[in-house]
């Protein structure tokens, strides 16, 4: 008797009652590159600061009769704070551009092998690039902290090794293996007559690719690259796990020389993640604004 | 063995038995031509016949299985070939234009000449501002692909092409992708270069410009030429059915 209820969606008519071919605009390759920064630009700044907040309220209820009070934990917080920044955190973030640094020119080469006309070197870039980019950081990590030498000789001069550049080392492993495929999906993704193109024209591959392919895709190469930045920012501090004089470590050293009370855990955990949030947030923005920027000029 | 002297009484593209396959996909089964000097020929045939395969060949993007295609005497079916070398005298226009997108259209122009051949930039400047003109595309110099209509994009990529001064033009269904009106000003464009003597291959579906400007056809049907022959008898006095039949379709 009564008409059908529409559900939206599913029985509704469609906004449009001609068939309207859309554009297909979609990625330019696969999966989500950008997914990380997705997620973390997405967030408020306020959800950090409302978890903070929320966790250092809880033990403030537990242990309101206690004598060492949430309120001392944080001043002592404050006493510490510019020495967590200026020896903590100044060490992770050096740590993350030096990576960056490496993991991104050795990435280019291996990505740049992993299309090469010769299979042999296109196979083992391609091993190469998988074996890296699918192994947990932290083995990788310790596998290099461990098979590195403590220090290096050069004629006659001994230069001793820094754990940090060890660890620089290691977590450089698995940035060089997931920008090489930042590379190889952005070559791809230019269409084959581009090569075509180019080629009936006499060019030589190398010219090819260095004159006609890459400045068309460097553009697309940044935002999943800056992707991993903030990613790697992130898991620096796995690096404590070996030692590595970074705001982990120092942050445990810190509640060390003030008791280890158990109300410190919350105020300086607390304050890695809102330092490493504020760092990372205005990344990844920006990440995400230069990905539409990209995409729409496409 | 030194190279043998290619005059211009011998065909400038000589195809003998040209077999290519695609895995078990056998595409050309022994296609032979001969196309001289100032020729303008057109490949006609159903889609999927292998003619883009066959006009690849020749320039060396696809390398054939067996038989034998002779540039200007020069052997395409050679491990030794310097392909670089062959695609200095082979210009190739595609449907796609496939311009470089984050080049204007003038410096489309001229990156081959100043990069492969490294002639003199203001030289090469010279002769792509008279291409423009050729094209009818002044003042479009500096306007990027995505700025130009299909058929603009078409013409910038022939005079790409032409830039190189190649001996031969290679065009691949080039006014399929644009709308009627425009089709017009490419073909205009292809027709000017036939005049002037340029040896032309072209695929294409335009029944009227082969009509009128090619000197001869060639009908192709899965690998294989079927029939054969300049523009007057090919469209009147096609023999063969399945020749007859395709051209019904188009007409
Ligand atoms: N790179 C390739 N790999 C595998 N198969 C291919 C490749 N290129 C072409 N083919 C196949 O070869 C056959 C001939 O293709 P070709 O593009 O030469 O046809 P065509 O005559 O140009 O058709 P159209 O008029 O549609 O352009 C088709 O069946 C096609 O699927
Ligand atoms: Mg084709």
């Amino acid at each position: 008797m009564s008409a059908r209820t529409l559900i939206p969606g599913i029985t509704a008519r469609a906004t449009t009652d001609l068939p309207v071919l859309k554009p297909f605009k979609g990625k330019p390759y696969g999966h989500d590159e950008i997914g990380f920064s997705r997620f973390l630009a997405n967030l408020s700044p306020w959800a950090v600061v409302c978890v903070v907040m929320l966790l250092a309220l809880w033990p403030m209820a537990a242990m309101a009769q206690a004598k060492y009070t949430i309120g001392d934990a944080f001043d002592a917080l404050w006493k510490w704070v510019p020495f967590l920044v200026t020896k903590g955190f100044a060490l992770n973030i050096l740590i993350s551009v030096t990576t960056m640094a490496i993991g991104t020119a050795a990435g280019v080469l291996l990505g740049l092998w992993q299309i090469s006309p010769h299979p042999a070197i296109q196979k083992t870039a391609w091993a190469v690039t998988q074996a890296f980019r699918n192994s947990p950081w932290l083995v990788l990590l310790f596998i290099v902290m461990l098979a590195f030498p403590f220090e290096i000789t050069i004629a006659g001069v001994t230069i001793p090794i820094p754990d940090w550049m060890k660890a620089v080392f290691g977590l450089s492993l698995p940035i060089m293996a997931n920008i090489s495929e930042v590379v190889r999906g952005a070559i791809q993704s230019v269409p084959t007559g581009q090569w075509e193109a180019s080629e009936s024209l006499a060019f030589s591959r190398n010219q090819t690719l260095w004159r006609i392919i890459l400045p068309q895709c460097f553009k697309r190469m940044i935002p999943p690259w800056m992707n991993w930045y903030a990613i790697l920012t992130m898991a620096t501090p796995l690096v404590s796990l070996l030692g590595v004089e970074e705001i982990v470590t120092l942050s445990r050293q810190a509640m060390e020389g003030e008791n280890n009370h158990p109300e410190l855990l919350i105020p300086f955990y607390g304050f890695c993640l809102v330092i490493f949030f504020a760092y990372c947030y205005p990344i990844a923005r920006w990440t995400i604004s230069l990905e539409r920027k990209f995409s729409v000029k496409l | 063995m030194a190279e043998s002297k290619w005059t211009p009484k011998e065909p400038m593209v000589s195809a003998k038995d040209v077999h290519k396959s695609f895995g078990d996909l056998e595409v050309l089964k022994g296609v032979s031509m001969d196309v001289m000097k100032g020729d303008c020929v057109c490949v006609i045939g159903p889609s999927g016949s292998g003619k883009s395969t066959y006009i690849r060949c020749i320039n060396a993007l696809n390398p054939i299985d067996s038989g034998s295609i002779e540039v200007e005497g020069q052997e395409v079916n050679d491990p030794h070939l310097d392909k670089l070398e062959l695609r200095k005298k082979v210009g190739m226009v595609f449907q796609q234009y496939n311009l470089f997108p984050h080049k204007t259209a003038l410096e489309n122009i001229m990156m081959a000449p100043m990069r492969v051949l490294k002639e003199p930039k203001d030289e090469v400047e010279t002769r792509a501002r008279e291409l423009i003109k050729k094209v009818r595309l002044e003042g479009k110099e500096d306007s990027f692909p995505g700025e130009l209509s299909g058929g603009q994009q078409q013409r910038v990529a022939i005079a790409r092409s032409l830039a190189m001064r190649p001996d031969v033009m290679l065009f691949d269904e080039v006014t399929a992708a644009l709308d009627p009106e425009t089709v017009k000003e490419v073909l205009v464009t292809i027709r000017d270069l036939a005049e002037e003597g340029m040896t032309c291959i072209l695929v294409t579906h335009e029944m009227g410009f082969a009509r009128e400007v090619a000197n001869h056809i060639y009908f192709t049907d899965r690998g294989v030429i079927v029939e054969h022959g300049p523009p007057k008898t090919f469209f009147t006095k096609a023999k063969d059915p399945r020749t007859k039949e395709f051209l019904s379709q188009i007409l």
